[in-house]
């Protein structure tokens, strides 16, 4: 499969021209095993799956802005859920337990490593395809697998888990306690295929990144988003197995009466926040280090000007995912963790602010002096520089110890997640979808439209999560039915109020970026072939990409962020792959892909 | 409505406001240098014809700088709140004549110790009452948490206490309120369907008042 002496993929072959041949819808579209369409499968399963995380959270401002008041179109659940339209107290545990589900595991996740490093990192290091095309088409399906049984624990009796995304033990341990049955041990089998798939993918991404690199592309001209992308898969491949462990473990619990996380029979409680935290924190740089790898390459694009210290840049990253491994333990600062325990932690939290702080000075040096295109996808990245800086700053009061203590487990904490998760992450996905859509589907998203939709996300998002650190300040605690049960949180419900109003508005005004995301699929403007101006290999293929991408491997001659260099002459811009008089051929060092 | 932390009633609240505050100030002028550099450069470097970018990747001096400013920052705040934790949450910091008060989690209701006229949990004129924490004010109180079932968190915000009652352990934690009068504790870790209504009312007593509350509870409550 990895032999060197393999004709190169495009210079002849057997098993590359059956590549060419016409294949049927379902070869072509549905079992494919060519990277970009398991990329765009992976977009398609998950933005249904951001939809689905997106109703639940209407439902949970419902509430919380309107506790007891019939929620409209509530009679379209049933009884176990509404009764005379009003959600019960069991379905808004649910609610909030699977938000956070479907929003982590098959909503972000999958959207920005499932398609991302599927579709980006064999057109931009110069691939064929992956190392290992059918266990990526095998990872694909396992997750939709996944995504299908965890969405089924809506239809079962007792309904899906009560005990939040966390699934904190012995309530997630003891159907007793718990109120769930079949919800539970689905939820636990869900994880664990979902964390075979991302197994199999992220192998599949750091072997490729090893060994299918371009002649030329060298370590340190790999684009950002590819290191990112890269990193993320280590992250991958070590966090997910201690979450499946766990989550089988929690299995045994509630099936095979196991007391792993019950102390009444000899078990451990803070046992599965151990474990559930050091697959969990890994995992929020899983969730954002490819949206600052994504972000890097378009605001290069934007600025028109080469990344601001592209080493540093590299180093932080793996700063980040290193430190990454050292944090677990301040989720439970309150736990009843030995407080010695607590300072450590405190310490290497804190420090994941200076990577995270060179990144965005970097960001912003990489703008200073440019020559700014607002496109689109530079609007969505220069939104996420601004959000994700206001997500880290905050990260900061709850990383030391004493100021945590009473904004531990609040709606800061919620502010806190949302400024990472969506003022990060889904800015750079909004900005991410609008700037490769071109590659992915020949056509480009209408312009004007993609930015009333930014505006109006942006000013929507800021309203809706912005007020929670106040409403956080003021004690008003996570995953709380109703506050106004609470004399002190009573005077906050207007706040309340404002912040539900907001989210249906954030909600309404993403329908603007579902009808450009469809109406452009067939009515969007014909895309040429480099519609950004960008150095990327990608931009040197047809959009969309043929199967086996290149005809022949292409040669890569200099890093990807040469905007405005003396050397492009008259254009801003200077591809990887264009070979100046000056440029002698690489070597090729990396083995031939898809073989 | 109230844009701040609850009004501070335990001796626990004038550091932790203070480190609040401290951090509120960092962070904001950190959010201020790169929220204004973001706009100004948004506004100056916008694309005109005729211009072209700066041709650059970068500047070491600029790198050290900023990876520099940051880290001592981290490590100052990160000695100083250290102090503060020691001195709130360490075990050895509970002072040592507090007065103990069992509370006992269990879903969904607190189950609140009193150690009765000797003073002394784990003796016989212990009493137990249901969703009411009584304290002497001005007093360190060490609170001896336990659950019966599963995690819940113990949390009053004007005392900025929390701290979770987990099953299988016994966590002491205390705290000395300044202020009397009627407070809520809360559960703030998701412990079933009732989890927001785990409520307890708290009351901060003057000593005499607490005395005599305490003698009517004993009375009432021995058999």
């Amino acid at each position: 499969m990895t032999s060197v002496a393999h004709a190169r993929p495009g210079e002849g072959g057997g098993a590359h021209d059956a590549h060419h041949a016409p294949m049927s819808f379902w070869r072509k579209y549905i079992f494919s095993t060519d990277h970009k369409i398991i990329g765009i499968q992976f977009l398609f399963v998950s933005l249904f799956f951001l939809l689905v995380g997106g109703l639940l959270a209407m439902q949970i401002r419902w509430q919380l802005g309107f506790p007891g008041k019939p929620m409209p179109g509530g009679g379209l659940l049933p009884e176990t859920m509404i009764v005379n339209g009003v959600i019960l107290p069991e379905y808004y545990v649910q609610l909030v337990s699977m938000h956070g589900t479907f929003m982590v595991f098959f909503a972000i996740m999958p959207l920005l490593v499932g398609v991302y490093a599927n579709f980006l990192i064999p057109l931009k290091i110069g691939a064929h395809d992956m190392a290992f095309p059918r266990i990526n088409m095998a990872s694909f399906w396992l997750a939709l697998l996944a995504g299908l049984i965890m969405f089924s624990s809506f239809f079962v009796p007792n309904g899906p888990i009560r005990s939040g995304w966390t699934n904190y033990a012995p309530l997630a341990a003891r159907p007793d306690l718990s109120g769930v049955t079949v919800g539970q041990m689905l939820w636990c089998v869900s994880i664990v295929v979902l964390g075979l798939s991302s197994v199999l993918g992220s192998l599949n991404y750091i072997t490729t990144v090893i060994n299918h690199r371009a002649p030329g592309m060298t370590w340190f001209r790999m684009p950002l988003s590819v290191w990112a992308l890269f990193i993320t898969a280590i992250l991958g491949v070590l966090a997910l197995p201690v979450l499946q462990g766990a989550a089988i473990m929690l299995l045994f619990d509630n099936v095979l009466g196991t007391h792993f996380f019950d102390p009444v029979a000899g078990g451990q409680a803070l046992l599965w926040q151990h474990l559930f935290w050091f697959f969990g924190h890994p995992e929020v740089y899983i969730l954002i280090l490819p949206a600052m790898g994504m972000v890097s390459d378009i605001i290069a694009n934007g600025s028109r000007k080469p990344i601001f210290g592209y080493h540093s840049m590299v180093f932080a990253i793996i700063g980040i995912a290193f430190l990454g491994w050292l944090v677990w333990g301040h989720h439970m600062f309150m736990s009843g963790m030995n407080p010695t325990l607590g300072s450590t932690f405190m310490v290497s939290t804190l420090l994941i602010a200076v990577p995270s702080a060179i990144k965005v000075f970097n960001w912003l040096g990489t703008m200073w002096r440019g020559n700014l295109r607002f496109h689109v996808p530079m609007l969505n990245a220069v939104g996420f520089v601004s959000m994700f800086t206001i997500g880290g700053l905050s990260g900061i009061f709850m990383a030391a110890t004493p100021v945590d203590i009473p904004l531990h487990d609040t709606q800061f904490i919620v502010a806190h997640i949302h400024y990472v998760l969506f003022g990060g992450s889904l800015f750079a996905l909004f900005a991410a979808m609008t700037y490769w859509y071109p590659k992915m589907f020949g056509r480009v998203m209408n312009e004007p439209l993609g930015k009333l939709h930014f505006w109006l996300t942006f000013i929507f998002y800021n309203m809706t999560f912005f007020p929670m650190h106040i409403i956080g300040m003021g004690g008003q605690m996570r995953r709380i039915y109703d506050p106004t049960i609470y004399d002190f949180l009573k005077p906050q419900q207007p706040l309340n109020v404002f912040i539900s109003l907001s989210a249906f508005a954030l909600f309404a005004v993403q329908i603007l970026f579902a009808i450009n995301f469809l109406w452009s699929l067939k009515f969007g403007k014909k895309a040429p072939r480099n519609p950004w101006d960008d150095n990327g290999l990608e931009w040197s293929l047809p959009n969309p990409a043929p199967h086996g991408n290149w005809e022949r491997t292409p040669n890569v001659y200099r890093g990807p962020y040469e905007f405005s260099s003396p050397e492009a002459g008259s254009a801003d811009f200077l591809p990887q792959n264009l070979k100046l008089p000056s440029d002698r051929d690489p070597v090729p060092a990396t083995l031939p892909a898809g073989h | 409505m109230h844009w701040w932390l609850p009004p501070a009633a335990s001796t626990f609240a004038g550091p932790i406001d203070g480190l609040f505050l401290a951090i509120l100030i960092i962070t904001g002028i950190a959010l201020v240098i790169v929220e204004v550099g973001l706009v100004t450069f948004v506004v100056r470097y916008r694309a005109r014809p005729g211009r072209k970018a700066f041709y650059t990747h970068g500047s070491t001096r600029a790198e050290v700088i900023w990876t520099a400013i940051p880290a001592v920052t981290m490590v100052a705040l990160g000695l100083v709140s250290n102090h503060y934790w020691v001195l709130i949450k360490d075990r050895k910091s509970v002072p040592p004549n507090a007065y103990h008060i069992g509370v006992h989690a269990k879903q969904f209701e607190w189950q609140i110790t009193y150690p009765g006229p000797d003073g002394k949990l784990g003796t016989s004129d212990d009493f137990t009452v249901r969703n009411q924490l009584h304290v002497p004010v001005n007093q360190p109180i060490a609170v001896e948490l336990s659950s019966e079932d599963v995690i819940h968190s113990f949390f009053v915000p004007q005392f900025r206490l929390k701290q979770d009652a987990v099953p299988g352990m016994h966590i002491i934690v205390w705290f000395q309120a300044t202020k009397t009068g009627e407070y809520e504790l809360g559960c703030a870790e998701l412990c079933g369907m009732g989890h927001y209504k785990m409520r307890s009312r708290v009351f901060v007593h003057t000593p005499e008042e607490f005395a005599a509350w305490m003698k009517q509870q004993a009375a009432g409550g021995t058999e």
